[in-house]
């Protein structure tokens, strides 16, 4: 496929790897914020392939993962409701909460349905007048353009049936979290290409200049994700900290004006509790006040629900690059994808489960 | 998640108010919301993420460092150290 395969060259990356070696003098720690990086980068071996002065450690970017353990109990108690269709992206079905997932409620009886798009939502809602059709709206930037028009589309065509559980996560925030913590180790990022391809890479740059840290808008193919690690290398050796694009063909420092402007009609900035991390200030969207007739949370009156996580469980740490699925006592052995016990092993761009699905935990067997 | 995927535009259409398209990735046709990138037409790629067209592939810009990335390879062709015998 074009503009797949050719950012899959072997030789070129080859290249890279040794311009990349030519290039570094110093040992140096960079961070892919994005879950679906790590995934590439853990698929092909990036991380194994670069010289080893250069550690990835991996971000807090899969919206499944970091998805609190709060909001994934309030989704299943209104997908358990007899007059409730409950639709989800098809990562979340096997999510657990503090009791099942929501393949369990399906097969209880739950009418639980995997959508490919939100505006699906607004065809079931009309196929089903009697029936509530309730959208389990998570995501990170990059999905915020299709949760906001479901709802601006639901109000605007009067289909009262559909609301909307949000519990949408921003990357601005988070990475300022990281370089705040004291524990943090990240000395240079690999942005997030598709965030940035709606909300472009202007709020990046107060982040470089205050922490001093590059942060380079990367891609998601292994040409890419070498290039994104050259361009940080480079500028960690030569001393600068600013905002780069290497995913320069899907985006610009503008981003997708007409989706941010949307987005900004549908929802507001609000705190949020992220699964393995805690409350992140001004970290996430809610839905404004005007759109609260299409707003699950007002309409089903979940209230708070106490949840607790396994104490043995890491994830905290390895979302803030502090620490890698190794150091877990759990990992491979009483945590596996099939038995989740944290964020970063519920879902397969989880640094976790990504590590798992390539067979690193077989690593110390075969060496 | 975030996973976008080029595809090309195969076709354009109205359902009711939105503009939509057929997206052509590899063998698979599907049905994208092109609001968010109305500029798009036939021919065009575009990245698709849950069934919305986020942005548009510049294919210049991609050509434009393309080049670079294989400018690399081949001074690096040059550079590169005769193998050890």
């Amino acid at each position: 496929m074009k503009y797949i395969d050719e950012y899959r060259d072997q030789h070129l990356a080859e290249s890279l790897l040794r311009e990349i070696l030519r290039v570094q003098t110093k040992p140096w720690v960079i961070m892919e914020v994005c879950g679906g990086q790590t995934h590439s980068i853990v698929k092909y071996g990036i991380d194994r392939l670069l010289p080893e002065g250069i550690e990835l450690v991996h971000g807090p970017g899969c919206p499944v993962c970091v998805t609190s353990l709060e909001m994934i109990d309030k989704a299943h108690a209104i997908a358990r409701r007899p007059d409730v269709i409950f639709c989800s992206f098809g990562d979340m079905l096997r999510v657990p909460g503090s009791q099942a997932d929501l393949f369990t409620i399906k097969s209880q009886g739950g009418d639980v349905r995997v959508v490919y798009s939100p505006l699906d939502c607004l065809t079931i809602a009309r196929q089903n007048p009697d029936k509530k059709v309730v959208f389990f709206a998570i995501g990170f930037e990059t999905t915020a353009p299709a949760n906001a028009m479901l709802v601006w589309r639901a109000r605007r065509e009067n289909v009262p049936n559909v609301s909307v559980l949000v519990s949408h996560v921003l990357v601005p925030p988070s990475i300022a979290a990281i370089l705040q913590s004291p524990q943090n180790r990240v000395q240079g990022f690999l942005g997030p290409g598709h965030v940035c391809a709606v909300m472009g890479m202007r709020e990046y740059e107060p982040i470089a200049a205050r922490f001093k840290v590059p942060i380079v808008v990367t891609g998601f193919e292994p040409i890419d994700l070498l290039e994104g690690v050259l361009m940080t290398v480079r500028q960690l050796e030569e001393g600068r900290a600013e905002v780069e694009n290497q995913y320069s063909r899907a985006i610009n420092s503008e981003g997708n004006v007409a989706a941010q402007k949307l987005i900004a009609d549908v929802f507001e900035i609000c705190d949020r509790k992220w699964r393995g991390v805690g409350t992140i200030p001004k970290s996430g969207y809610r839905l404004r006040y005007e759109f609260r007739a299409h707003d699950a949370e007002r309409l089903f009156e979940v209230g708070s629900i106490d949840t607790k996580e396994p104490a043995i469980c890491i994830s905290g740490q390895i979302l803030k690059g502090i620490k890698k699925p190794h150091d877990c006592p759990a990992f491979a052995g009483a945590c596996t994808p099939q038995h989740p016990l944290g964020a970063t092993m519920v879902s397969a761009e989880g640094a976790c489960a990504a590590y798992y699905a390539y067979g690193r935990h077989l690593d110390e067997v075969s060496a | 998640m975030c996973l976008a995927i080029p595809g090309q535009i195969v076709e354009c259409f109205d359902e009711g108010e939105m503009k939509m398209a057929r997206v052509r990735f590899g063998g698979i046709v599907r049905k994208a919301c092109l609001e968010y990138v109305p500029e798009a037409a036939v021919g065009d790629y575009v990245l698709v993420h849950v069934g919305f067209a986020i942005s548009r592939i510049d294919a210049e810009e991609a050509a434009r460092t393309y080049e670079l990335l294989a400018e690399l390879d081949q001074l690096n062709e040059l550079e590169a150290p005769e193998p050890v015998e």
